[in-house]
């Protein structure tokens, strides 16, 4: 979905920019529609090489032959793959995304629940990354190749070095188990499970609505913790661009001139260069919260977190086609709009194609 | 500016986590009236009592609902009437009449009656789910199970089986989950599709028992509400929070800092050390799993009867217990658990290469074979099989270890593509019929058979050893029966492909403080309602 | 001064080896001014060492299991400790240099040449074939990588060569749009032009012309990538499955001691630092290696 080279700039009217525009949109929804419909052949190959029985997940290992050949029959898989397939993909454009053999519940349902939980934990994460990676990618630019550059470069590189599992076992050690000053595994505290009504599925959220703050305060002890390992993640990638946005725009003539006028380096770099560094930032962040979102697998097993990446892997362990196709394009869906957010950015801000 | 920007770096991790030191201090206690565990629950299918067939799906549904005959934990697991008052049989073992306990009520108010039991028995042999065959086996069709099973007036009920069965065989089959009654009004009124409110009672409850389902959330959480109205009494706690947490480590943590009341899968290492907390008691009981390799006898090494009787020299039990599975597994090596009828303790064989080294001389291996096994990658088991790894490479055989999750090593060990399959057997139910046809029956053979036992999975073709192993389920004098079972067990222990090792002991570390939870042999035993806090 | 650095710093180059190596030299200068850089070499350089003398350099047979001395804490003769079957820590940590050097190598010797055929043909050829295989890039970029790479472990079978294959798979999109971004800037260039004009293939243009030009920026990328590469394998040996026990995989090895972790700390702790240094050095070399390379 990258750009492509575009011949350059020629004044256009109104009408032929909107014609253009169209244009675009219409050719990357094919893209869209193409990229997905690849997305679920290749999910569904998968699953259905993986050498996992599914009925499995149906009857267990102690069923009966006849019990478990109504389950593989129920379940479709007497028939040929291709047709299976078809099945799905025509359930998909109706909006059914089928049922779970392993939650028994509709794949829509089971994804409205775990979806939420794993939005939760990436969006503080980006948002921690961000708290930390900006100002340590802006030191880094200012003080360029001297040893605050050298630090912040080192916490950054941590961030793409530690394993993650590691790290959120080691967190756990120390924050839980020695210290106290966070929730354990799990999401909530038990005294609080299943008293906050649902509305958005993100648990702090639905508390505050609720007015319970205890239950918001338990709900934010139990996601810090976890939302800090993953948010390593970003620290490294968001600190890394903005220390190279922020070098490119500290040597523009613009930034010359400002400090020439005599205005405070910190008006010159937080207000001037920061200004526009922060287009290309936004994707940069776009981006990092998009790998969040898919790279929580490990953190949310180490602690107990009923997230999409646990769901996903656990569904693809127990060979549940329906669960695996809905939360690989649930993911997929979300990696494509990020990068048609970050493409339609580019389009906007690269004079070239404006 | 550098002042802003170290500030922020240096405050924003320390304060993200000291928001939150306060709240967690207070909270670190469960409810006065909620017993709150730690277990790993992700192998629940279904909580409907007809499909229900995992160790921890039986363990709820055994807390939802009641049945007709139970067993009495304290007298050895001698059978007791539960929802029947009284019961009898006829001379010939073919019919027997069960007398209802009069004023049950279901949790919805209805009424307990015997149409419900024929109800839940025609639509646990209609739906045939997994455990269907428990019934199934005593001749019960869909289309004759409304004429065997048949509630002659509100409270009377006369099943007839199919053959002369020992009527211990027949009644602790109806001890299992599968035998389960429920509320026939309210199932019917939440069917679907002539579903029999299979889809809506996988996640609900619609019995009898200590227990209501408040709420089940498959892989992360189940909530069971007390049914004050039970017709035992009113269970010691208003409410049960079991919570999956799937690090043995995690739910030590949990237990240690009080967030949780009971722990159920703790690994041996953390057993020792939480013995060390004052505030933590282990609480322990015999289960009828076991643990045992499977030699593929396909595998033409296998097919030697010597080459197999030097695997169980080969293995150094005594070692493996000590020093990785102490006091969650003990030694056992015949295939009936201890606590079932026949079951015997012979303890055959031990750690010695030479006398191995000998018969695989014999069998024509002297310098020994490569061999593979497949491996659940979880604890104990990937530590058990290194173990053994490094024993049998003492009489030369090199044993590669091919890990895999769950459901990956179980398909290949059913299509029977394995050489060795490590793994653990659970009883069905809790007779000992139930480990004796999956270890000592294979009807036939071929890949087309029916009956697909362990037996059957190891390509062990034994004609006679089946015959008299079906042959004693008819048997109706308990002693003779223990007495063949006996026999059965020692020659299996010398011929079959086997190496049982281990017996589980399952272990749960609780809060000083919980009064009351026992462990039963299965996890139709595991009771919720006697458990209390103080 | 020296006659050889006077040879490869000379203004005037007299041939076109003298040329290269003189860049290449000044790169190795620029390169040596940077000490995180020079850390970061340093460490692979050990790791490197660590690998090839690993017989000598361990304390113990690292597969040499002695139940009755499991579990003890660090020691003069055990220096990181034993784990849960009495094998040695350090000897085990110091074998699995090689279990991560052979997953690293294997894996950038599989994933760079794909990603840059694809990459670079697609950006060359432009048209269908760009969409193409352009396509094929975002579906296996639109996977979680993990779970993509679990899926084809579970797919393949355990082992080693397994787990390369599958981290090769999930790992060579962002190769080939590296690639594809170059050759696009490349190929655009007049000399490719003069080249096309005198007759050279298409393939010959890309094999010869085009790719060369990518690999200094997918060089770049590869010791960066070698750090995620690690993690992922090291994620893999965590959930189970990677590497075959007794292999003393690191990932595996931290799999194994989070069941001791708040009692026996270092058996899941020494793994984990293993791993960090490794990667960090991967990327400290890869951050040098870019300011030089690939100035943007």
């Amino acid at each position: 979905m990258t750009s492509v080279v575009e011949s350059p700039v020629r004044r256009r009217s109104w009408g032929e920019t909107a014609g253009r525009w169209a244009k675009i949109a219409s050719r990357e929804l094919v893209t869209v529609a193409i990229t997905i419909f690849g997305l679920l052949l290749i999910t569904f190959f998968i699953a259905r090489v993986i050498p996992i029985d599914p009925v499995l997940a149906v009857v267990g290992d102690n069923a009966r032959p006849e019990t478990y050949e109504a389950a593989r029959i129920e379940l479709g898989l007497d028939k040929p793959l291709w047709q299976q397939f078809a099945i799905y993909v025509g359930k998909v454009f109706t909006g059914d995304l089928g049922r779970s053999v392993l939650t028994s519940n509709t794949v829509v349902d089971d994804i409205k629940r775990v979806f939420p939980a794993t939005l939760e934990l990436a969006t503080l994460g980006t948002l921690i990354g961000c708290l930390l990676g900006i100002p340590l990618g802006v030191v880094a630019a200012v003080y360029q190749g001297r040893w605050p550059d050298q630090v912040a470069r080192i916490i950054g590189l941590f961030g793409y070095s530690i394993p993650v599992f590691w790290l959120g076992l080691m967190g756990l050690l120390l924050f839980y188990a020695k210290l106290g000053w966070v929730g354990g595994p799990g999401r909530a505290g038990v005294a609080f499970q299943d008293l906050i009504t649902p509305v958005t599925g993100i648990l702090m959220i639905d508390a505050a609505l609720e007015g319970d703050w205890d239950a918001v305060r338990d709900a934010w002890s139990h996601l810090v913790l976890p939302a800090s390992v993953l948010g390593m993640l970003s620290v490294a990638y968001i600190s890394r661009m903005t220390r190279s946005f922020m070098i490119t725009e500290l040597q523009q003539q613009y930034v010359i001139a400002a400090r020439v006028k005599g205005l405070s380096e910190f008006r010159v770099v937080w207000r001037h260069a920061m200004h526009n560094a922060f287009v290309p930032l936004v994707t940069v962040i776009a981006v990092s919260y998009m790998h969040l979102l898919e790279g929580s697998v490990l953190t949310e097993t180490i602690f107990a977190w009923p997230g999409l990446g646990r769901y996903l892997t656990n569904s693809l362990l127990n060979a549940d086609m329906n669960a695996v196709l809905g939360g690989t394009l649930v993911i997929g869906a979300v990696f494509i709009g990020v990068n048609l957010l970050s493409d339609i950015l580019g389009r906007l801000v690269d004079p070239r194609t404006r | 500016m550098r002042h802003v920007a170290k500030l922020m770096m240096a405050s924003a991790f320390t304060a993200l986590l000291a928001t939150t030191a306060q709240t967690t201090m207070a909270l670190a206690q469960t409810p006065k009236d909620t017993v709150v565990m730690a277990k790993q629950i992700d192998d629940i299918i279904s909580l409907d009592p007809a499909e229900a067939f995992e160790f921890s799906g039986v363990e709820v549904v055994t807390n939802l609902y009641d049945k007709l005959m139970g067993v009495d934990l304290a007298k050895n697991n001698e059978l007791v009437p539960e929802l029947a008052q009284s019961w009898s049989v006829t001379p010939d073992n073919l019919t027997y009449t069960f007398k209802l306990r009069p004023g049950v009520k279901f949790h919805s108010g209805n009424a307990l009656t015997a149409a419900d039991v024929v109800y839940s028995f025609q639509r646990a042999v209609t739906l045939n789910k997994s455990p269907g065959f428990i019934l199934a086996q005593f001749g019960f069709t869909k289309d004759n199970v409304t004429e065997k099973v048949k509630a002659t007036d509100d409270s009377t009920l006369v099943i007839t089986v199919s053959k002369p069965f020992a009527p211990t065989f027949f009644l602790n089959c109806l001890t299992s989950g599968v035998a389960s009654i429920v509320d026939s009004k309210l199932v019917k009124a939440n069917e679907k599709d002539g579903d029999w409110g299979n889809g809506w009672l996988k996640q609900n409850s619609a019995g009898s028992g200590a227990y209501k389902v408040r709420a089940y959330r498959p892989n992360e959480q189940y909530t069971l509400d007390a049914n004050e109205a039970w017709y035992k009494g009113a269970p010691k706690n208003k409410r049960i929070v079991v919570r999956h947490v799937a690090e043995p480590a995690s739910q030590r943590l949990l237990l240690e800092k009080g967030d949780i009341d009971i722990a159920r899968n703790l690994s041996k290492d953390q057993l020792t050390a939480v013995k060390a907390n004052k505030d933590v008691e282990l609480v322990q009981g015999d289960k009828g799993y076991i643990l045992y390799l499977g030699l593929n006898t396909k595998n033409p090494n296998f097919a030697k009867p010597e080459v197999r009787e030097a695997l169980k020299y080969l293995v150094d039990y005594a070692s493996i217990e000590r020093n990785i599975v102490e006091g969650t597994y003990k030694s056992h090596q015949s295939f009936l658990p201890k606590g079932f009828l026949g079951a015997i303790d012979d303890k055959p064989y031990t750690f010695d290469p030479a006398k191995a080294k000998e018969l695989l001389a014999k069998a024509g291996l002297p310098n020994g074979f490569t061999v593979t096994m497949d491996v659940r990658s979880v604890s104990p088991i990937t530590d058990i099989a290194q173990a053994i790894q490094a024993n049998w490479a003492q009489a030369g055989i090199k044993l590669e270890l091919l890990p895999g999750d769950g459901k990956q090593t179980l398909t290949k060990y059913r299509a029977r593509t394995h050489d060795i399959y490590i793994g653990q057997w659970g009883p069905d139910y809790l007779d000992p019929h139930t480990n004796a046809e999956t270890f000592a029956i294979n009807e036939n053979n071929g890949e087309d058979a029916k009956s697909k036992t362990l037996a059957w999975r190891n390509a062990w073709d034994i004609p006679e050893m089946t015959k008299t192993t079906q042959a004693n389920v008819l048997e109706t004098e308990a002693a003779k029966r223990a007495a063949v079972y006996g026999t059965l067990q020692r020659e299996h222990q010398k011929v079959s492909p086997f190496v049982i090792m281990f017996q589980q002991v399952e272990v749960s570390a609780d809060r000083k403080g919980v009064k009351g939870w026992v462990i039963g042999p299965s996890s139709d035993t595991n009771f919720y309602a006697p458990i209390s806090k103080n | 001064m020296t006659t050889w650095t006077d040879y490869l710093l000379t203004d005037s180059p007299s041939s076109r080896r003298q040329a290269r190596l003189g860049q290449m030299y000044r790169k190795w200068l620029a390169f040596r001014r940077n000490p995180l850089a020079m850390v970061g070499l340093c460490i692979i350089v050990a790791l490197l060492l660590v690998a090839a003398f690993a017989p000598l350099i361990a304390t113990a047979d690292p597969l040499a299991q002695n139940l009755d001395r499991r579990l003890l804490p660090p020691s003069g003769t055990n220096v990181f400790g034993t784990d849960s079957l009495g094998r040695d820590i350090f000897s085990r940590i110091v074998y699995g240099t090689r279990v991560t050097l052979v997953i690293v190598l294997l894996v950038v010797v599989s994933v760079g040449p794909i990603g840059l055929l694809i990459g670079a043909t697609s950006g060359y050829l432009g048209g269908w074939v760009d969409r193409a295989l352009m396509r094929m890039t975002d579906v296996f970029m639109a996977f979680p990588r993990l779970v993509l790479a679990l899926a084809f472990v579970a797919a393949l079978g355990p082992g080693l060569e397994n787990a390369v294959i599958a981290i090769a798979i999930t790992a060579w999109p962002p190769y080939a749009r590296v690639a594809r971004a170059e050759t696009l800037i490349i190929r655009q260039q007049d000399y490719i032009a003069a080249i096309r004009l005198q007759g050279a293939s298409q393939w010959r243009i890309v094999w010869k012309h085009v790719v060369p030009l990518c690999l200094p920026s997918l060089i770049v990328r590869t010791t960066l990538d070698m750090a995620g590469v690690i993690l992922i394998a090291a994620g893999l040996g965590f959930l189970g499955l990677g590497a075959q026990p007794p292999i003393p995989e690191w990932g595996a090895m931290i799999s194994a001691g989070r069941e001791q972790i708040f009692d026996q700390w270092w058996v899941a702790t020494f793994p984990g630092i293993a791993i960090c240094i490794v990667a960090l050095g991967f990327n400290l070399l890869g951050d040098g290696l870019r300011d030089v390379m690939d100035a943007r």
